[in-house]
C-alpha cells in the first residue's frame, strides 16, 4: 500500500482579539492509496482546520502552523507546511483535491460549469483549451450527469443540490488527483442523494486508486464508508483505529459518548444518553484532558490525572490508540455494559 | 371533546411562480392534498426530503400561510377560514419552533424580551409576573435564569434553540409544530435538545408535529410517522411499524438510504439506491408522483393517483404496497 | 424579452405623465401671476393682459395642461394674427424671460450636462473602484487606512467647497487651467479646450462619488472574498490574481453597475451646484434659474427630462444586471 499523506504533530492556531485559538493541537495521521480515512468530530473539534491545512488554504498570516504534512506527489514527498505559494498552488487540484460541504455556494454563480471544470484542468495544463473542455464533459459523464455536453453550458443555479455535488466531484477529479479530501460532502444533501454520492465516491476511489480523507460528524456515514477513523475533540485526536474497533470496542470516553447519543433507527424508543455540557473554548483550553469537564468516568482515573495532565495517545495495539488516563483494561470493563446495550 | 386535537383534510398549498399564460398560471405544488389526524399528547413525525413540502405543510397548518384549499380543524373548530383576528385568540395554543437557531431570534432583543414576547402579544400577565415567568421558563429549558439580559449572539446554537423552545412553551400551548429543531445542531447537543423536547411534551401534554429529514431522530421522538414526497402523503404508520415493516416503496428506499452507525451491518446490508432526480413540484409526474423513481412502477402507477388507504394499522398511498 | 420592455415602457409613460401633472399642478397653485412675469420693468397692465391671452394663461388649468401635452407632439402656436409665433414640435413651451422656445434652450444645455456627467462618471468609476480594490487587497494596512481617510474627507466636503477651492487655487491662483471665458467647446471641435473646460468640474463631482464607490467596492470585494466559491477556486490551484479579478471582481460588477447607472441618471437631472460654480450653462443651472424666475415652462421641461432619463436608465440598468448575473435572467 503506498502512503499518500502523513501528517505529523500538526499545530494550527489563530490570533484573535480574545487570544490565540488552538484549533489543531498536535494531530498526526496517515492516508494510504485505496483507503478511506475518516476524521470525526463536532464543530470546533478542528477537523476542518486540519483538512484545510493539507491544502494550504488558510489565509496567509492569520494561521500559525507547525509540524509537517507530507504529501505524495506522484512519488515525490513534499511538505505542505514548508512550501511557498507557487508550490502550493501547483499541488492544489492536481496532487490533492478537495470537495466541500455546501455545493450550492461552492460553485461560482456567474460562470458556466463547463468553464469552471475546464479551469481546473487549465490551471495545471495551460493553453490546452480543447482538451480541458473534452475532459470536463468526460468527467461530468463519469459522475453520472445525464446529457453532459448539454449541461456543461449551464449555470450552477440550474442544477439541483445532488447534481451540484457531483459537479464538484467532477471538478476535483479533473487532474486525477491521488488524494481527495471530502469535507462533509453529504451533510447538506438529502439522505437518498447522500446514498448516491457516497456510492459514487466509493466507485471513483477504486477506479482512480485514490485515498479519501473524509471529514464528517455523521457516524452513520463513517460506518458506511470508512476504513480507519480518527476521532477529534478540542483540536486533538482522542481515538484512532479501524472502523470496527471504533464502533464495537471504543476506547475513548468521548467516542463512547458520541455512540450513545446518536439516535438509531433500530434501537428501542428510550431516552437518548446525551453528553452533558458543551465543547470547551479553544482559547482557554482547560489544563489537563479537555474532555474531563464532561466525562462521566473521571473517578476511575488514577491520581486524578484528568484535571492536571493531558493524556497521551497510546494503545495496547499500535493500530488502535486513544487518549485517556484510565488504564485500557479497566475501560474495557467500564464500557462493556453500555456497548452491549447499544448493540442489542 | 374528542381526543383528536388536529384534523387535516386534503390540505393543499400552491405557490404561483408568476409565470405562465393567463388561465394557465404556473404553480409550485408544494403541498398537494394531505390528510391526517393528530391525537392529544401524540407526536407525529413528518419526514421527507427537500422539496417534499413538509415545511410548507407545517406552516400552513399553523396558518402562517393561508391554505389554497382543504380543511383544518383544530380542537373541533374549523379554522380554515379564520381571519387574522380570529386566529389570534387561538394562536396561544399553537406554537412553532424554528429550524435555524441563528436566524430565529431577533439579534437586537435580549432573550428576556424574546421569551416574554408571547405574553405581551397575547396581552396575558402570568400571576407571578412576566420576569419571573420568563426566568422559570429559562430554568425549565436548561438555561441560566441570570442570563435574562443577554443577547442571542452570546449563546451557542444549542442554547439558542433552547431559547426558541422556551418562547414556544411560554403560553402553555397544546400544540407545537417543531420544524427541524435539531438539524442545525451538533450530534451531542442534538441529543440534549431531543431529550428536553420529550420531557416537556410529557410534562405539559403537548401534541407535536415534528418535521425532520433525519429518520433516526424522528424515530426516537415520534409515536407515528408520516412520509411525504412531492407534496403528497405516501405513508402514515406507527413508528415501530414504519421502521420495521415499511409499506410504501419510497419509505423502504428512504430507510435503506440511512447509514447506520454499525459497520458490520453496513457492509452486509442491501441498499436500494434511487435513480434519477427529484421531479419538479411545478410539474409533478402524473398518477403516483413517485412512479418515475420506483422500481415497482407499472402502467397503473403512471395514470392513476393512489389514494391513502388503510392497510392494517397503517395508511399507504400505493397501488402495489410492500409487505 | 420584448414583452418585458413593452410593459416597462407603458409604466414609464404613465410615470412621466403623472410627474408632469404634479409639477404643473404645483405651479398652478402658487400664488403669483405668471402673466405678470412676462415683461420687465416697463410693464403696463395692457401688455400683461395681452401676454396673458397670448400665452394662454387665461384659460382654465386643465386646458392649459392639455395644450402643454399636445404641444409636445404637435408644436404650439402662441397668440393670433400678426403677432403670433410658434414653437415647432416637440414643443415644451415658450420662455418669455429668454424669449426662446424651451426646446431650443434644452438642446443647447443638454450637451454640456451630458459631457459633464459622462466625464465625471468615468473619472469616479476609475478612482472609486481602483481605490476600493487597493483598500480590499491591503486590508487594514496603510493603503486601506489612507483610502478611508480620503473617503471620510471626500464625503464630508460639500461640492461647493471642493468646487470653489479648485476654482480659486487651480484656476485663479496657479493658473493651471484657464478661466473659460470663451464658453463651451465641443469635444469634436477642440478636444484640448474641451478637457480644460471640464476637468475641474469633473474632479469636483468625481470626488464626492468616488468616495461612495470606494467604500462600496471595498466592502463588496471583502464580502465576496469570503464566499465559498472563492475557496473552491483556490482549491483548484487558481492563482491569486486570477482569483481576484476573474472570480471576485466579476461578482461585484453587477451591483456596481446598477449603482453607477442610477447615479448617472441623477446627474443628468442637473449637477446644479457644480454648474453654477464653474459657470457651465447646463441643465442644472437652467433649472435653478428658471425656478427663481418662476419660468414654469422651463422648469416643467427640465423636470420631465430628468424623469425620462431616470426611467430609461433604470430600464437599461435592469437589463444590464441580467446580462451580468445569470441567475436573474428571464428565461
Amino acid at each position: 500500500m503506498s502512503e499518500l499523506l502523513r501528517i505529523e504533530d500538526l499545530h494550527v492556531s489563530f490570533k484573535t482579539d480574545d487570544g490565540a485559538v488552538r484549533a489543531v493541537d498536535g494531530v498526526s495521521l496517515t492516508l494510504n492509496a485505496g483507503e478511506t480515512v475518516a476524521i470525526v468530530g463536532e464543530s470546533g473539534s478542528g477537523k476542518t482546520v486540519t483538512s484545510l491545512s493539507v491544502m494550504g488554504l488558510h489565509k496567509k498570516g492569520s494561521a500559525q502552523i507547525s509540524g509537517s504534512i507530507s504529501l505524495n506527489d506522484g512519488g515525490t514527498f513534499k511538505n505542505v507546511v514548508s512550501l511557498n505559494d507557487d508550490e502550493i498552488r501547483d499541488i492544489r487540484g492536481r496532487a490533492v483535491a478537495m470537495i466541500f460541504q455546501d455545493p450550492m455556494s461552492s460553485l461560482h454563480p456567474y460562470y458556466k460549469i463547463g468553464n469552471q471544470l475546464a479551469e481546473a484542468y487549465l490551471v495545471h495544463n495551460p493553453g490546452k483549451k480543447k482538451e480541458a473542455m473534452a475532459r470536463a464533459i468526460e468527467m461530468l459523464d463519469l459522475v453520472g450527469i445525464p446529457e453532459p455536453a448539454k449541461r456543461a453550458v449551464e449555470f450552477p443555479h440550474q442544477f439541483s443540490g445532488g447534481m451540484r455535488q457531483r459537479v464538484m466531484i467532477a471538478m476535483a477529479l479533473m487532474n486525477s488527483p491521488q488524494i481527495l479530501i471530502a469535507d462533509e460532502p453529504t451533510t447538506a444533501l438529502d439522505v437518498t442523494v447522500q446514498a448516491q454520492i457516497l456510492a459514487l465516491l466509493s466507485k471513483l476511489k477504486k477506479e482512480f486508486n485514490m485515498g479519501i480523507l473524509l471529514i464528517t460528524h455523521d457516524l452513520g456515514v463513517v460506518a458506511q464508508v470508512a476504513d480507519r477513523v480518527n476521532v477529534m475533540y478540542a483540536g486533538r485526536i482522542v481515538e484512532e483505529g479501524a472502523v470496527d474497533d471504533l464502533f464495537y470496542s471504543p476506547l475513548a470516553p468521548y467516542t463512547l459518548g458520541l455512540l450513545k447519543s446518536v439516535p438509531r433507527v433500530t434501537s428501542k424508543n428510550e431516552r437518548l444518553k446525551a453528553i452533558p455540557g458543551q465543547p470547551p473554548s479553544l482559547i482557554n483550553l482547560p489544563v489537563g484532558c479537555p474532555f474531563a469537564p464532561r466525562c462521566e468516568y473521571k473517578q476511575h482515573s488514577p491520581e486524578a490525572g484528568c484535571n492536571t495532565t493531558k493524556p497521551a495517545l497510546i494503545g495496547t495495539s499500535p493500530t488502535h490508540r486513544s487518549r485517556c488516563h484510565i488504564p485500557e483494561s479497566l475501560r474495557h470493563d467500564l464500557f462493556a455494559k453500555e456497548l452491549k446495550e447499544l448493540q442489542s | 371533546m374528542s381526543d383528536v386535537i388536529l384534523k387535516v383534510d386534503n390540505l393543499v398549498k400552491h405557490f404561483p411562480t408568476g409565470k405562465g399564460k393567463r388561465g394557465e398560471k404556473e404553480v409550485v405544488k408544494a403541498v398537494d392534498g394531505i390528510s391526517f389526524e393528530l391525537k392529544a399528547g401524540e407526536t407525529l413525525g413528518l419526514v421527507g426530503e427537500s422539496g417534499c413540502g413538509k415545511t410548507t405543510a407545517g406552516r400552513t397548518i399553523l396558518k402562517l400561510t393561508e391554505p389554497t384549499s382543504g380543511k383544518l380543524i383544530f380542537e373541533d373548530q374549523d379554522i380554515t377560514e379564520f381571519n387574522a383576528s380570529k386566529m389570534r385568540a387561538i394562536r396561544a395554543q399553537m406554537q412553532i419552533i424554528f429550524q435555524d437557531p441563528y436566524s430565529a431570534l431577533n439579534p437586537r432583543q435580549t432573550i428576556g424580551k424574546v421569551i416574554s414576547a408571547p405574553f405581551e402579544i397575547q396581552g396575558i400577565t402570568p400571576p407571578e409576573g412576566v420576569k419571573t415567568a420568563v426566568q422559570n421558563l429559562m430554568a425549565r429549558v436548561g438555561l441560566n435564569p441570570e442570563h435574562y439580559n443577554r443577547y442571542p449572539h452570546e449563546f451557542s446554537g444549542g442554547q439558542r434553540q433552547r431559547i426558541g423552545i422556551a418562547r414556544a412553551i411560554a403560553l402553555k400551548p397544546r400544540f407545537i409544530v417543531a420544524d427541524e429543531p435539531v438539524s442545525a445542531l451538533d450530534v451531542s447537543i442534538q441529543a440534549q435538545v431531543i431529550n428536553l423536547l420529550e420531557d416537556l411534551q410529557e410534562e405539559e401534554k403537548i401534541s407535536m408535529v415534528f418535521i425532520a429529514h433525519d429518520l433516526s431522530v424522528v424515530q426516537h421522538i415520534s409515536d407515528r410517522v408520516a412520509v411525504m414526497y412531492l407534496g403528497k402523503m405516501m405513508e402514515i404508520a406507527a413508528t415501530a411499524d414504519l421502521y420495521s415493516k415499511p409499506r410504501h416503496p419510497y419509505t423502504t428506499a428512504l430507510l435503506s438510504a440511512v447509514p447506520l452507525p454499525d459497520p458490520r451491518s453496513e457492509r452486509t446490508r442491501e441498499r436500494i439506491i434511487l435513480t434519477g432526480d427529484l421531479p419538479s413540484p411545478i410539474n409533478p409526474p402524473s398518477g403516483c408522483v413517485f412512479n418515475t423513481r420506483c422500481w415497482k412502477a407499472q402502467d397503473k402507477c403512471r395514470t392513476e393517483v393512489p389514494q391513502l388507504v388503510q392497510l392494517g394499522a397503517s395508511q399507504v398511498a400505493c397501488h402495489f404496497p410492500e409487505n | 424579452m420584448l414583452k418585458f420592455i413593452g410593459r416597462r415602457a407603458i409604466f414609464a409613460a404613465l410615470t412621466i405623465l403623472i410627474v408632469s401633472a404634479v409639477v404643473f399642478g404645483i405651479f398652478s397653485l402658487l400664488p403669483f401671476d405668471p402673466a405678470a412675469l412676462t415683461c420687465g420693468q416697463r410693464c403696463t397692465d395692457q401688455i400683461v393682459e395681452a401676454n396673458r391671452v397670448r400665452l394662454g394663461f387665461d384659460k382654465p388649468i386643465y386646458e392649459q395642461y392639455w395644450l402643454f401635452l399636445s404641444g409636445i407632439f404637435l408644436g404650439r402656436t402662441y397668440g393670433s394674427g400678426s403677432s403670433a409665433f410658434s414653437c415647432p414640435a416637440p414643443s415644451f413651451g415658450y420662455s418669455f424671460n429668454e424669449n426662446a422656445c424651451v426646446t431650443n434652450m434644452l438642446t443647447e444645455a443638454l450637451p454640456i450636462t451630458i459631457s459633464l456627467a459622462i466625464g465625471a462618471l468615468l473619472l469616479w468609476l476609475t478612482v472609486g473602484i481602483g481605490l476600493g480594490i487597493v483598500a480590499a487587497k491591503f486590508k487594514n494596512r496603510w493603503p486601506d487606512t489612507s483610502s478611508s481617510v480620503f473617503v471620510l474627507l471626500a464625503t464630508s466636503l460639500p461640492t461647493f467647497v471642493t468646487g470653489l477651492a479648485l476654482l480659486i487655487w487651480v484656476t485663479i491662483k496657479w493658473k493651471i487651467v484657464p478661466l473659460s471665458l470663451s464658453g463651451y467647446v465641443s469635444i469634436f471641435d477642440n478636444p484640448f479646450g474641451f478637457f480644460q473646460y471640464f476637468i475641474l468640474p469633473w474632479i469636483t463631482l468625481a470626488i464626492a462619488y468616488a468616495a461612495i464607490y470606494t467604500r462600496f467596492t471595498r466592502a463588496a470585494l471583502l464580502e465576496t472574498l469570503g464566499e465559498d466559491y472563492i475557496r473552491t477556486a483556490r482549491a483548484k490551484g487558481v492563482g491569486e490574481r486570477v482569483v481576484f479579478f476573474k472570480h471576485t471582481l466579476r461578482a461585484v460588477l453587477a451591483p456596481l453597475i446598477t449603482l453607477a447607472g442610477l447615479d448617472f441618471a441623477g446627474l443628468i437631472g442637473g449637477a446644479i451646484i457644480t454648474e453654477t460654480i464653474f459657470n457651465l450653462p447646463g441643465l442644472g443651472r437652467l433649472t435653478l434659474r428658471s425656478v427663481y424666475e418662476f419660468d414654469l415652462s422651463v422648469v416643467l421641461a427640465t423636470t420631465i427630462l430628468a424623469a425620462v432619463v431616470v426611467i430609461v436608465m433604470n430600464l437599461i440598468v435592469d437589463m444590464l444586471y441580467a446580462v451580468l448575473d445569470p441567475r436573474v435572467r428571464i428565461t
